[in-house]
């Protein structure tokens, strides 16, 4: 069987799925879980950029999502009154003052005519200070808006803008990741980019003044007509949602879509041939005369512009910005199971990948619960009591789930459900 | 002198006990990092594992009325340590060793390990749900030591009996390990094994039987530290991922596959964590009768706000990657 009519007969298999999942659970319910799935494919694909392409073992996926959905929770959510009108802006100028009056001190000291030891103590004590400097203006800063305004606001521009931004804001921040960490070996990378995913998180949920923290920012606007717009035109209630997900989801697929198309083209043509030149011998490739380092950098900056885009859009459909719910779990190794089941360096694999282990996941944690209850009724007929707190319980089941295919996948199907086709010019 | 008595409760007692914890996890984890090459990821689950395995077990001692006048998580340790091993073993066997025969990439085992994690994850959360657990709530009491310092000052130190204890455990493992990788055959296989793997092999050392060893002393230590965790603050079954970071930092902060620079690490990383979140305000005020009036000292003085703490060692971390990426002590690399 070819490589391509392989890959037709998986794709036929999951719309079937798709469909069959679409019978058991309505219409309204797929439709909210393909929309999901559109964005978490979104990021699937930045993931198949940075480590089917590029080789690149990159774990700090939650910290790039987490960006994107601050990036469009400030564009798309409306305008504070009371922030900008209030004595807000002014702190937080203070605060920028001080914060470009450290970045002088530091960017002075390490252009200072000095030696060795005295230049590096140099260099630690104007760091210091800049960061005591920083802390004395943004600490009152960040209390006065706190108790004033709750938080900053948004600017109430479009959603699309907000998830524009999101792209640019991660890719910005993976930028200066790369800069500092793509030196390291792939192990030492995974880590760090962990590391700093995390520390991505405690600042942004922290940060209450930029982000509202653990207090969440909702209703975040959608960016086309609601179902309640769908209501207020006298459509039935569950057929305003059909419409309301059916219109997302085609904004979402038409995303997909351009990013898939150019990151096809790009894997085609000679940047796909050197990226793979790269990730299958640096070596070799540097000695070709292609800067490593570079084209890493390059690589690492676009997959994380595609996982800023896919988790603007993912809070975008959720209307909520909770910097609590994000975890390690749903949001970076799920990306890793998506790409090596669906096959790591296949675009197509890892869209299948993405879509098929979404459902897979979200239905592990239904499909347990309905088991549970059958045995709980059946321990309670027995005599033995019911299982306590069910829902909680059965949802851990879709992580243990997870674990299993991830396992099964490296172990039988190494390669993938759609491995990579490498063409061979002769 | 009441100053200095509250840095010691608050800093010196806080750093030990959270630095052994981190060395004993770190010691693990760069053991199996040194002899099978990867970093591996469930080693938080293991300890939360472990943990739970002690937990269970003391829960039938306190079911039976049975009382000692140490906490029985320390008693309940060892048997706690064996289910540990047995489960850590059992994961090599099906998981790791066929990939390891198929030569696949440590990258690979990583993955897989993460893999191993979400399973062990989902159990534990499966059968103890998502609350808090504490051994001290079944009657056993928590012993609260107060040396008196009355000849210095008004306040006493003070620490748990748990506290005590855990720092003795510590140390004693310590040891053990210490004479067990210098003095013994099977010791000396495995620091062979980890300067140089084909070496080792071909000189006639059992290899299979040194990586099962190697799970043997990184699960029994895994187990310690959690159960020893647990009895320090509480039990939880997300543990595991606030911990894993910490001890890889140490780990590497120490230079992988380096025993004595692990647990200098974990010691590193306690101390720079319970020190980045001290309010130093208290200690500068009896300076404000000597300093200008124009100089107030603000009532939070830390260097960083309690809710980084964990942040503390993720930023070592880094740092370390990037300006000694194989450790303070030279570690090895893959």
């Amino acid at each position: 069987m070819s490589a391509v009519s392989r890959a037709l007969l998986l794709y036929v298999g999951l719309v079937v799925f798709i469909v069959l999942v679409g019978l058991w659970q309505g219409v309204a319910n797929i439709s909210l879980l393909m929309l999901q799935a559109s964005a978490f494919a979104l990021v699937a694909l930045g993931l198949n950029i940075q480590f089917g392409y590029g080789g690149l073992f990159n774990f700090g996926i939650m910290g790039m999502m987490m960006i994107g959905g601050f990036a469009v929770t400030f564009i798309s959510y409306p305008v504070s009154k009371t922030f900008w009108t209030g004595e807000g802006p002014l702190w937080l100028l203070r605060a920028f003052i001080a914060f470009a009056a450290g970045f002088a001190l530091v960017w002075a000291a390490r252009r200072a005519p000095l030696k060795g030891g005295w230049k590096a103590a140099l260099v630690l004590l104007c760091w210091f200070v800049a960061y005591v400097l920083y802390r004395s203006q943004i600490d009152p800063a960040a209390d006065y808006i706190e108790k004033h305004d709750g938080f900053i606001g948004g600017l109430g521009l479009h959603p699309v803008i907000g998830w524009a931004f999101g792209g640019i804001l991660a890719g910005g921040v993976a930028w200066i990741i790369g800069k500092i960490a793509l030196g390291l070996r792939s192990d030492y990378l995974a880590i760090a980019t962990i590391g700093i995913s995390e520390i991505i998180r405690a600042l942004i949920k922290n940060t209450d003044w930029l982000t509202r923290g653990t207090l969440t920012v909702s209703p975040i606007p959608w960016p086309v007509m609601t179902p309640g717009d769908y209501q207020d035109h006298g459509v039935d209630t569950t057929m305003s949602f059909i419409y309301a997900r059916g219109g997302y989801i085609a904004l979402t697929a038409i995303v997909v879509v351009i990013v898939l198309f150019l990151i096809q083209r790009a894997y085609a043509g000679p940047w796909g041939r050197m990226m793979r030149a790269i990730r299958d011998n640096y070596i070799a490739a540097n000695s070709m005369g292609k800067n490593v380092t570079s084209r890493q950098l390059e690589i690492f900056v676009l997959g994380s512009v595609f996982m800023g885009i896919g988790g603007a859009i993912l809070v975008s459909i959720l209307q909520i910005f909770d910097p609590g719910s994000y975890q390690p779990i749903n949001h970076t190794f799920l990306f890793w199971v998506m790409v090596i089941v669906g096959g790591a360096g296949n675009n197509w694999g890892a869209l299948l990948g993405a879509l098929l282990i979404y459902l897979v996941y979200t239905l592990a944690g239904s499909l347990s619960q309905t088991l549970f209850y059958w045995v709980s009724s059946w321990t309670t007929q027995l005599g033995w009591g019911a299982i306590p707190d069910i829902d909680s319980r059965s949802l851990q089941m879709r992580v243990f789930v997870l674990g299993v295919v991830i396992v099964l996948a490296l172990r039988y199907a190494p390669k993938g459900l759609i491995p990579e086709v490498v063409r061979r010019e002769r | 002198m009441d100053i200095l008595v509250f840095f010691i409760n608050k800093v010196v007692i806080a750093g030990t006990v959270l630095g052994s914890i981190y060395a004993l996890g770190a010691i693990g984890a760069t053991l199996i990092f040194g002899i099978l090459r990867f970093a591996h990821f469930a080693h938080g689950d293991m300890m939360t594992l472990g943990a739970f395995f002690a937990f269970v077990i003391a829960l039938v001692f306190y079911h039976y009325g049975i009382f000692l006048p140490i906490p029985m998580g320390f008693v309940v340790m060892p048997l706690a340590m064996l289910l540990t091993i047995g489960v850590a073993l059992g994961i090599d066997k099906t998981i790791y060793a066929p990939l390891r025969k198929r030569g696949a990439r440590p990258v690979t085992l990583l993955i897989a390990s993460i893999g191993a994690t979400l399973m062990m994850q989902g159990l534990i959360r499966l059968f103890f749900g998502t609350g808090q657990y504490s051994f001290f709530d079944y009657g056993e009491p928590k012993t609260i030591i107060k040396l008196d310092m009355s000849w210095a000052g008004s306040r006493p130190i003070t620490f748990t009996e748990p506290q005590v204890l855990m720092v003795i455990v510590t140390v004693v493992l310590v040891l053990i390990l210490n004479y067990f990788l210098t003095a013994t055959r099977f010791g000396k296989a495995m620091r062979a094994m980890a300067d140089n793997a084909d070496l080792a092999q071909v000189s006639g050392i059992n290899t299979q039987l040194v990586v099962r060893l190697t799970w043997v002393i990184a699960a029994a230590l895994a187990c310690a530290a959690g159960t020893m965790l647990s009895l320090d603050v509480s039990l939880k079954p997300d543990l595991a991922f606030n911990i894993i970071l910490p001890i890889f930092a140490a780990a590497i902060v120490g230079g992988l596959g380096q025993v004595y620079g692990a647990i200098a690490g974990g010691f590193l990383l306690g101390f720079a964590e319970t020190l980045g979140v001290f309010n130093w305000a208290t200690i500068l005020r009896p300076l404000s009768n000597v300093l200008p009036s124009w100089i107030v000292i603000p009532p939070d003085l830390s260097l960083v706000p309690t809710e980084y703490k964990l942040t503390v060692s993720f930023v070592i971390l880094v740092i370390t990657l990037l300006w000694r990426p194989t450790g303070i002590f030279r570690g090895a690399s893959t």
